[in-house]
C-alpha cells in the first residue's frame, strides 16, 4: 500500500513542481492577502476628516478645540465661521465630522451657564460613526468635568469668609485609569494577523483539495487513475498529503512575514500551535474532499467553496465578534472548526496561553475534523468504485 | 463583427450554463446567502461587553456604580464578586473582555471629595472592542460623576458647564445594514466575475474546446461579445434581486434617484465583466484565473474600497491603491444615492472614471485575445 501511495506521492509532487503557476498560488497569493489585510483591516479610527466651525473665535474656543487635535483622533481640514461651507463637506463626503462652537461659549462659561457644543457625524459608515461619538463624548466630557470642578473651587473660595462650614462641600473626582492586557497599545493588526494566517490556510488547502480533483475529473484522467491497481484510499491519501505539506509551508511563511515584518508579538508555544495547526488540516482537507466529492467542475467547486467560505469567515470571529450576533447564529458558529482555530492561534499569539485553557477548543477541532474527514473518505471510496 | 455570429456564441453560452443547473443556482443562492449573513447575523455595534467587578469598598456607593454598569446596555454584568486571581483567569479564558476594581474608601472619596481610581482592566487582544470598551466606561465614569457633583450641589444651583450633543446625518440611528448594503452591491457583483466570467475562456483553453471554437468563423471580438452578454445577464439579474431586497426587506432607504442608481449599476456591472473577460483571456488553468479573480476582484473590492474599512485609516501608500480600484467609486456613488440623496454633481468624477474603467477593460480584453491569437 506505501508503494502505491508513494508514487502517488511523486506523481502529484512533480506535477507542483513542474507549475510554475503553483508557486503563484501557493506563495505570492497567500504573501499579497496577508500584507492587505495586515495593513488595511484595522478597526482603530484615527485621522478623523474633521471641519472646526468656531463662532466664538476666543482663547477659549481655541482651548477646547486644541483638545481634539491634540486627541490625535482628530485632523482638522477646515477652520471657519460659515457652517454651510463645513456641511457641503460633509456632503460630498470630504469630512466625517464637524464641531461648532457657538459664540456665546466663553460668556457662557463664565457666567456658570450651560453652553451647547453641536457635533455633526456623517452616520454613513455606522461603525466609525460610534467610535467617534464615543471620543467626542469623552473629550467633552473631561473637559466639562474640568470646568465643574474649577468652578466649585472658586465658588468655594468666595465662600470661605462668608460661611465658612460650606468648605466640607464635596469635590468628587473619579478617575478611571484604564490597563489593557495582552496587546497594550489596542493594535488591531495583533488581533487580525494570526486571523489571517488562519484564513489563508483554510481557503489554500480546501481549494487545492477539491480542485485537484476534480481537475482530473473534468479533464478525463480520472480514468486513467482508476484503471491502475490504486485504491480509492491510497488515491485519496496520495492527492491529500502533498497539500498537508503545503499547508505548514504556509503556515512558516506567513508567520514568519507576521512576526518579523509586521512585528506581531508571539507569546505561546511554538509546537502546540503546530499541533493545533494539524487538528485544523484536518479539517479543512476533509472539506476539500466533500467539495470535490459532490461537483463535477471546477466551476461548481469553486462555487461550493465560496459558498462555504463565506459564512464560515463571517460566522467565525474574524472581523465580526460573535458575541454581537443573535442566540440563534451562536449556536450556528458552534459548528464551524474556524471558530476554534482562531481562538486558539490568537490566544497561542498573543496571551501566550498553554494547552491547559485551550484543550476544549482543541478536542472541538478535532472531532470536527474525524467527523468530516470520515465522512468524505466515505463518499469518496463509494463515487470512485 | 456580426451581430448573428455574436447571438450565437451567446446562445452557445447560455446553453452551457443552463446545463450546469447547480453553478446557477449557487449564482444567485450566493449574493442571498450574503445578504441574510450581513443583514441579520453579522452587527458591527458593539454591545453586551461582558464586565465582572472586583468590589473592594462593599458599600451602598459601589452598588449604585455597578447598578449603573447593569443597567447599560453595553455591558453585561457577570455576577458575583472575583478577586483579583480570579478576574485574570477569566480575562485569560476570554469570558470578561472588562474586569473593573472599585478600591476600598470608594464611598468615602465621594464625600470627602478626594480623588478616587477607578482601575480598569482590559482585554486589548480585540483592539477595536477594546477601544470602543473603554470608551464607554469611561463615558459612563463622567457621567456618573457629573451625576454625583449636582446631586450633591443643587442648593448652589451648578449647572454643568457644557451641554453636547452629537446629532447624526444620513443614518441617524446608526442601523449598520445601511451602510453595508449599498457596498455589499458592489462585493455581490464580484463575486459573478471572478467566479463566472474570469472561467469563461479558461474552461475551454482547459478542456481543449478552444481549438474547436477558433476554427469556426467567428471572429475574436464577436467571441468576446457573444461570451460576455450571458455574464452580464445573470449580474444584472443579481443586482436587481439585491435592490429590491435591500430597498423592500433590508428597509435601506433610497433617498436619490432611482433611474440614476440603475444606471451606475449597469456602468459598474459592464467594466466588471470586462474584468472578468480579461482574465479569463489572460489565463489558461481555471485554479489560477480564480485565484487571480479573487486577487483582483473580490479582495480590493471588501478590503480597499472603503465596504467596511474606512480609507482614511489606512496607511498613505494603501490609500494611494486605492484610486485605482474601481469598487471604491462604485460604492462612494451608492451611498450617496442611498443615504444622502446627492445628485449626480456630488460624483461627476467617479462616474468618469466607471466609464474609463469599462472602455480599458474591454479594449485590453480584445487586445490581449487578439495577441494570443497570433
Amino acid at each position: 500500500m506505501w508503494e502505491r501511495i508513494k508514487h502517488i506521492l511523486i506523481k502529484e509532487i512533480t506535477q507542483i513542481r513542474r507549475d510554475k503557476r503553483m508557486r503563484f498560488i501557493i506563495l505570492v497569493a497567500p504573501l499579497i492577502q496577508l500584507i492587505v489585510f495586515g495593513y488595511v483591516v484595522t478597526t482603530d479610527v484615527n485621522h478623523i476628516p474633521t471641519a472646526v466651525v468656531d463662532l466664538d473665535h476666543t482663547q477659549k474656543s481655541r482651548e477646547l478645540i486644541a483638545l481634539f487635535t491634540n486627541s490625535g483622533y482628530f485632523d482638522i481640514l477646515l477652520h471657519t465661521e460659515k457652517e454651510n461651507e463645513a456641511v457641503e463637506l460633509l456632503d460630498q463626503g470630504k469630512i466625517s465630522c464637524i464641531i461648532q462652537v457657538p459664540r456665546s461659549f466663553s460668556r457662557g462659561l463664565r457666567k456658570g451657564k450651560s453652553t451647547e457644543i453641536q457635533i455633526l457625524v456623517d452616520g454613513t459608515d455606522s461603525n466609525t460613526a460610534s467610535v467617534i461619538q464615543g471620543y467626542v463624548q469623552r473629550i467633552l466630557g473631561d473637559y466639562s468635568q474640568a470646568q465643574m470642578q474649577k468652578r466649585t473651587t472658586r465658588i468655594k473660595g468666595a465662600f470661605f469668609e462668608l460661611r465658612p462650614e460650606i468648605m466640607g462641600l464635596k469635590s468628587t473626582s473619579l478617575k478611571n485609569q484604564i490597563r489593557a492586557w495582552y496587546n497594550p497599545d489596542l493594535k488591531s493588526q495583533n488581533y487580525n494577523l494570526p486571523a489571517v494566517i488562519a484564513m489563508i490556510l483554510m481557503i489554500t488547502t480546501i481549494l487545492l483539495t477539491s480542485l485537484a480533483i476534480v481537475r482530473e475529473k473534468e479533464i478525463g484522467t480520472i480514468e486513467q487513475l482508476i484503471v491502475t491497481p490504486i485504491k480509492p484510499v491510497e488515491l485519496m491519501l496520495g492527492k491529500t498529503i502533498p497539500f498537508i505539506i503545503i499547508g505548514y509551508f504556509e503556515v512558516f511563511v506567513v508567520m514568519g512575514v507576521s512576526i518579523f515584518w509586521f512585528g506581531i508579538p508571539f507569546r505561546g508555544s511554538f509546537l502546540l500551535l503546530l499541533f493545533a495547526t494539524g487538528l485544523f488540516l484536518l479539517t479543512t482537507l476533509g472539506i476539500g474532499l466533500f467539495i470535490s466529492t459532490v461537483s463535477r467542475t471546477q466551476q461548481q467547486s469553486l462555487l461550493t467553496l465560496v459558498f462555504f467560505m463565506m459564512p464560515a469567515f463571517l460566522l467565525s470571529g474574524f472581523m465580526f465578534p460573535i458575541a454581537n450576533m443573535p442566540q440563534l447564529i451562536q449556536y450556528v458558529t458552534y459548528l464551524n472548526p474556524l471558530r476554534y482555530f482562531l481562538i486558539i492561534i490568537r490566544d497561542i499569539f498573543l496571551k501566550g496561553v498553554g494547552i491547559e485553557y485551550l484543550w476544549d477548543q482543541m478536542l472541538a477541532l478535532a472531532v470536527i475534523g474525524v467527523v468530516i474527514l470520515g465522512l468524505s473518505v466515505l463518499r469518496f471510496r463509494k463515487r470512485v468504485e | 463583427m456580426k451581430w448573428k455570429r455574436i447571438k450565437t456564441v451567446a446562445k452557445k453560452e447560455f446553453h452551457q450554463i443552463k446545463r450546469d443547473l447547480r453553478s446557477l443556482i449557487l449564482a444567485f443562492a450566493l449574493p442571498s446567502l450574503l445578504l441574510l449573513l450581513f443583514g441579520y447575523a453579522i452587527t458591527l455595534d458593539i454591545k453586551n461587553i461582558p464586565v465582572a467587578f472586583r468590589d473592594q469598598d462593599h458599600t451602598q456607593k459601589s452598588k449604585e456604580f455597578i447598578r449603573e454598569f447593569e443597567e447599560s446596555r453595553y455591558f453585561k454584568v457577570k455576577g458575583g464578586i472575583y478577586n483579583y486571581q480570579k478576574m485574570q483567569e477569566l480575562l485569560d479564558k476570554g469570558k470578561i473582555k472588562i474586569g473593573l476594581v472599585i478600591p476600598a474608601g470608594f464611598a468615602e472619596g465621594i464625600y470627602s471629595g478626594e480623588e478616587v481610581q477607578v482601575q480598569t482592566l482590559l482585554d486589548g487582544s480585540d483592539g477595536n472592542t477594546g477601544t470602543i470598551g473603554s470608551g464607554y466606561v469611561s463615558g459612563l465614569i463622567s457621567s456618573y460623576t457629573l451625576n454625583v457633583l449636582q446631586g450633591e450641589k443643587k442648593f448652589l444651583s451648578l449647572k454643568p458647564p457644557l451641554d453636547y450633543r452629537v446629532r447624526v446625518w444620513y443614518n441617524p440611528d446608526l442601523k449598520s445594514t445601511n451602510f453595508i448594503i449599498p457596498g455589499l452591491i458592489a462585493g455581490i457583483i464580484m463575486i459573478i466575475v471572478a467566479l463566472l466570467t474570469s472561467l469563461t475562456f479558461t474552461r475551454e483553453w482547459e478542456r481543449g474546446t478552444m481549438e474547436q471554437l477558433l476554427s469556426t468563423p467567428v471572429k475574436p471580438l464577436e467571441l468576446i461579445f457573444g461570451k460576455f452578454i450571458p455574464y452580464f445577464v445573470i449580474g444584472e439579474m443579481d443586482v436587481i434581486m439585491v435592490l429590491l431586497l435591500g430597498i423592500f426587506v433590508f428597509k435601506v432607504p433610497l433617498r436619490g434617484d432611482l433611474y440614476l442608481l440603475s444606471g451606475v449599476c449597469l456602468l459598474y456591472l459592464l467594466g466588471a465583466t470586462g474584468l472578468g473577460i480579461l482574465i479569463s483571456v489572460l489565463t489558461r488553468s481555471q485554479l489560477l484565473a480564480n485565484q487571480i479573480g479573487w486577487l483582483a476582484t473580490f479582495l480590493p473590492t471588501f478590503l480597499l474600497s472603503g465596504f467596511i474599512y474606512p480609507i482614511f485609516n489606512m496607511p498613505k501608500p494603501i490609500q494611494a491603491i486605492t484610486y485605482l480600484v474601481p469598487a471604491r467609486y462604485f460604492i462612494k456613488i451608492l451611498r450617496d444615492i442611498f443615504l444622502k440623496g446627492n445628485s449626480i454633481v456630488y460624483f461627476q468624477g467617479e462616474v468618469v472614471f466607471l466609464v474609463l474603467f469599462c472602455l480599458a477593460m474591454f479594449s485590453l480584453a480584445s487586445l490581449s485575445f487578439k495577441k494570443r491569437m497570433k
